[in-house]
């Protein structure tokens, strides 16, 4: 049975009641990963205390950052201080200089735009940059629930061929909600009917749900392990009875 | 309906502040279609409301079997009702109504 992941709520972490309610529902809804935006200066308490409201929900924890760098130079810095903190790292690309530097960085996971049309500069040269390093582009569909009339004909005309430029450059896409509260919370076969509106096929839609984002979450989950050395690579055994090569 | 044309029934969650009436719903229902898909796409749907539960809070649809992701679509897309913050949740798809009661309400 396939595994979904929603890896992308952003719930406000002043209501915890609010909070419990939009992971309580998620669960419901069939995600069994869920992805939090955490802020990035979370202590390492304050995230055992949310993976324990979430395993108590049945669900587990993703933990995730979000990173809006100014510059691609910003962008470095951030990820050479939180990386090895975080299960995901998205970036928020607000200009073009700082979306190139994070489709070719292998240490970012998620590459993310502003809902705003003009403001998404996911195009053909960033689509290959993003093929021959690890990220992939993240769609939030909360955008799609709460615009009307022509900003959501803008967004879904831009979608439609950012989808088509990821699938030429087998960049993987994944679906997110982008949910900050219950209401734009959706079941993933909701979403993944949704995402027929700019032409992503059903079956490719739910891969989009649960096996690519699931993928992100084991990939990172191995690196940040203590045993791990390189891809391939990871300590088994430790000590002074280890057979020697 | 027309005879020999199979059709999907919907069971849905309604998640809303306070009531719904069935009026309000169809209307939700309907203006969610026509939005996203128009009038064309509309009278592909055979979409008809065949149960309300305003206190349980569930409502059962009935579309053609083609035209269900088009429903589905409609209904994830739904964020008001009454000008209230709402979402409907698919809760399971049956091809008969017996099993849908059966397996979801």
């Amino acid at each position: 049975m396939k595994k979904f992941a929603d890896l992308h709520l952003c719930p406000s972490f002043r209501n915890m009641d609010a909070l419990k309610g939009m992971i309580n529902t998620a669960f419901r809804l069939g995600y069994h990963f869920l992805g939090m935006s955490l802020p990035p200066k979370i202590s390492e308490g304050e995230i055992r205390e949310l993976r324990e409201i979430c395993s108590t929900a049945g669900a587990n924890l993703v933990t995730r950052v979000d990173l809006t760098p100014k510059t691609s130079r910003d962008l470095l810095n951030q990820l050479r201080h939180f990386r090895r903190r975080f299960e995901v790292v998205a970036v928020t690309c607000l200009s073009k200089a700082v979306a190139r530097q994070a489709a070719k960085d292998r240490r970012v996971d998620l590459l993310s735009f502003p809902a705003d049309p003009r403001k998404r500069f996911f195009d053909t040269a960033e689509g290959e940059l993003a093929s021959k390093a690890l990220a992939a582009l993240e769609i939030d569909m909360a955008s799609i629930l709460s615009f009307q009339g022509f900003s959501r004909v803008h967004l879904l005309s831009r979608l439609r061929w950012e989808v088509e430029i990821a699938k030429r450059f087998k960049v993987p896409l994944v679906i997110s909600s982008g949910a900050d509260n219950e209401y734009l919370l959706r079941a993933p076969h909701d979403f993944a009917a949704l995402a027929s509106l700019f032409d992503l096929p059903l079956s490719s839609a739910l891969n989009s749900l649960s096996e690519g984002p699931q993928s992100i979450v084991e990939r990172n989950r191995l690196k940040l392990s203590p045993g791990y050395v390189a891809p391939g690579v990871r300590v088994i055994k430790e000590g002074k009875d280890c057979p020697r090569v | 309906m027309p005879k020999g044309v199979r059709g999907r029934y919907l069971a849905l969650k309604i998640v809303s502040e306070g009531t719904v009436t069935e009026g309000e719903l169809t209307k939700a229902l309907w203006d969610a279609v026509l939005r996203l898909f128009g009038e064309y796409g509309a009278s592909q749907t055979g979409l008809l409301l065949v149960e309300h539960n305003g206190e349980r809070k569930y409502a059962v649809l009935r579309c053609r079997h083609k035209a269900l992701e088009l429903i589905r679509a409609s209904v994830a897309s739904i964020t008001e009702l009454k000008g209230k913050p709402a979402a409907l949740h698919v809760m399971g798809v049956s091809g008969t109504l017996k099993a849908l009661h059966k397996k979801f309400l």
